[in-house]
């Protein structure tokens, strides 16, 4: 393969893949006002297109059309960098998330995923690190005392947990013995569920780290201190209105997708089916290609959906019981978790 | 290729460094060192060392940097005032600078018989890595954990000091802050 057909290739790969990624973001959005809707016994939105199948695209118009403020005080570079830096890091996680059979494809050429890279792992966890600063920088910079607060409730929880959440995956990682993320799914996919690594792998207890851990990580209730409505009233994104705060709240439903494909790929199997080689693999070359994405966005949104249940069941944590439990709770249980999966491979 | 990416991202990464040292607001700074780190971090890529790489975004930009922004925030500095440097100092102290670094940095290049690596070595993966660490040098890496460990408790007790026994949430959110 040429440079030029690499190039070519690669373009495509990451025009399909953010076009799919934008509409997965909208209509989580969508998803979210829905089932939330559901819980607490109202209907969410039905006004526009059938079920509401179209209120997505007319929020994005509208945040489009609506007249993008700057306030006076605000620091201005650091302001307009902030939404953009936020967004950014949520899109590029995905350049390195495997989403499909790796074999299928013209002259060897790695159709379903963008990018197939030794620490994939390592990637993401880098470029969801980078991404406080869209939050930090928006706080800051927007001279408020509601979004300075934010921010700094979002630098600290998010620093506080990413340690937890890198431990949890280092059993993972051990078990599989790479942190190339096809590695990892395929060391889970001979006996479909029960090798997944959260049952066969007895990696369950690092699951809910992560989960935990996750959620914090993404702002979401109940670790959404950072934007908590009824103390901060709305948090780092006050001053932002517009396409700006669209961007803001895109970035959020990102990095919940991302979350999912992390917690799909590393506990879930991937996009290996559950029955494992019970049922072998379709001859049809399609549906060969197809159904491993089926998989895989079928777990990703059944992740989805545990998010917003939760988001509807829990009420929020206080600000230094969230720093109690990360650091007292998830981090030694972490630990933990490494020296007994640690102790079970060396004495198998 | 490799030559291209690797003259862009030193570019960048010393443009960071002179825009750190010219920026009079620490937010502008503590930024600049941030482009630094991150420049550095593709440097490291391009000469195979991919875990060091991870390891320097993941530590050095995005945790340890936003520590530095936190402080920021919190303490929000405000301008730094310009000094009036004395000539003599600028005349003569930056070419002094420049000229030690140098003569040290080719010494050390001489007599270590560094300085081979280029932009095509060949990538040096984790397993590698964490053998060379963890079975060669383990005795260093175990006396640099403790090093560091007591570090952390010497970081606690300080901290615990000022506070007194009364503030225990305060506290937690301290461990945390120097246990990065």
């Amino acid at each position: 393969m040429t440079i030029l057909e690499f190039i070519l290739w690669s373009l495509l790969k990451v025009a399909v893949v953010t076009v799919v990624m934008l509409l997965g973001i909208a209509y989580t959005v969508l998803l979210e006002r829905k089932l939330v809707g559901r819980i607490q016994n109202r209907w969410g939105p039905n006004r526009v297109g059938p079920f509401g199948l179209l209120q997505p695209l007319v929020d994005g118009a509208k945040s489009f059309l609506k007249e993008d403020l700057v306030p006076q005080g605000v620091y201005k570079p650091l302001y307009l960098l902030a939404p953009i830096l936020s967004l950014g890091c949520a899109l590029i996680s995905i350049s390195v998330v495997p989403f499909g059979e790796p074999k299928i494809g013209p002259k060897g050429l790695d159709l379903f995923s963008i990018s197939n890279v030794n620490i994939g792992l390592l990637v993401i966890l880098g470029v969801t690190s980078m991404g406080v600063y869209g939050i930090a920088l928006a706080g800051w910079s927007s001279n408020n005392k509601y979004s300075l607060l934010g921010a700094l409730r979002a630098s600290a929880q998010l620093v506080s947990y990413e340690l937890a959440l890198g431990l949890s995956l280092v059993g993972v990682v051990m078990r599989a013995g790479s942190l190339n993320l096809r590695v990892i799914v395929e060391q889970q996919s001979k006996l479909g569920i029960a090798s997944w690594n959260i049952f066969g792998g007895f990696q369950f207890v690092a699951f809910f780290i992560y989960l935990i851990a996750a959620f914090a990580e993404t702002n979401r209730s109940p670790f959404d201190l950072v934007e908590a409505e009824s103390e901060l009233a709305g948090g780092y994104n006050i001053e932002y209105s517009s396409m700006k705060f669209a961007m803001f709240f895109m970035a959020e439903y990102g990095n919940m997708i991302n979350v999912g494909c992390v917690a799909t790929l590393l506990f879930l199997g991937g996009w290996t089916s559950p029955f494992g080689d019970l049922i072998s693999p379709p001859q049809n070359i399609l549906a060969h290609a197809l159904f491993p994405i089926m998989w895989f966005v079928l777990k990703v949104f059944c992740f989805l959906c545990l998010y917003v249940w939760v988001r509807g069941t829990l009420p929020r944590f206080r600000y230094d019981q969230l720093m109690n439990f990360g650091w007292k709770w998830l981090l030694p249980i972490a630990i933990l978790n490494i020296v007994a999966t640690s102790l079970w491979l060396a004495y198998r | 290729m490799h030559l291209i990416v690797f003259i862009l991202f030193a570019v960048f990464c010393l443009a960071g460094a002179v825009n750190l040292l010219l920026q009079t607001h620490p937010i502008n700074s503590a930024l600049s060192l941030i482009v630094v780190m991150t420049s550095l971090a593709v440097l490291y890529l391009l000469l195979g060392a991919e875990f060091l790489a991870a390891a320097q975004v993941i530590v050095y930009s995005g945790a340890i940097m936003v520590l530095f922004t936190f402080v920021v925030m919190l303490l929000n500095a405000g301008r730094e005032e310009r000094t009036l440097g004395s000539k003599a100092a600028k005349r003569i102290g930056f070419p002094a600078v420049v000229v030690i670094l140098g003569v040290l940095s080719t010494l050390v290049l001489h007599v270590e018989g560094l300085g081979n690596a280029g932009p095509d070595n060949p990538i040096t993966t984790t397993e590698d890595l964490s053998r060379v660490l963890f079975h060669e040098l383990l005795l260093p890496f175990e006396v640099t954990s403790v090093l560091i460990l007591i570090a952390i408790l010497g970081a606690v007790a300080l901290a615990r000091k000022g506070h007194g026994d009364h503030e225990p949430d305060n506290k937690s959110a301290q461990e945390g802050t120097v246990a990065k």
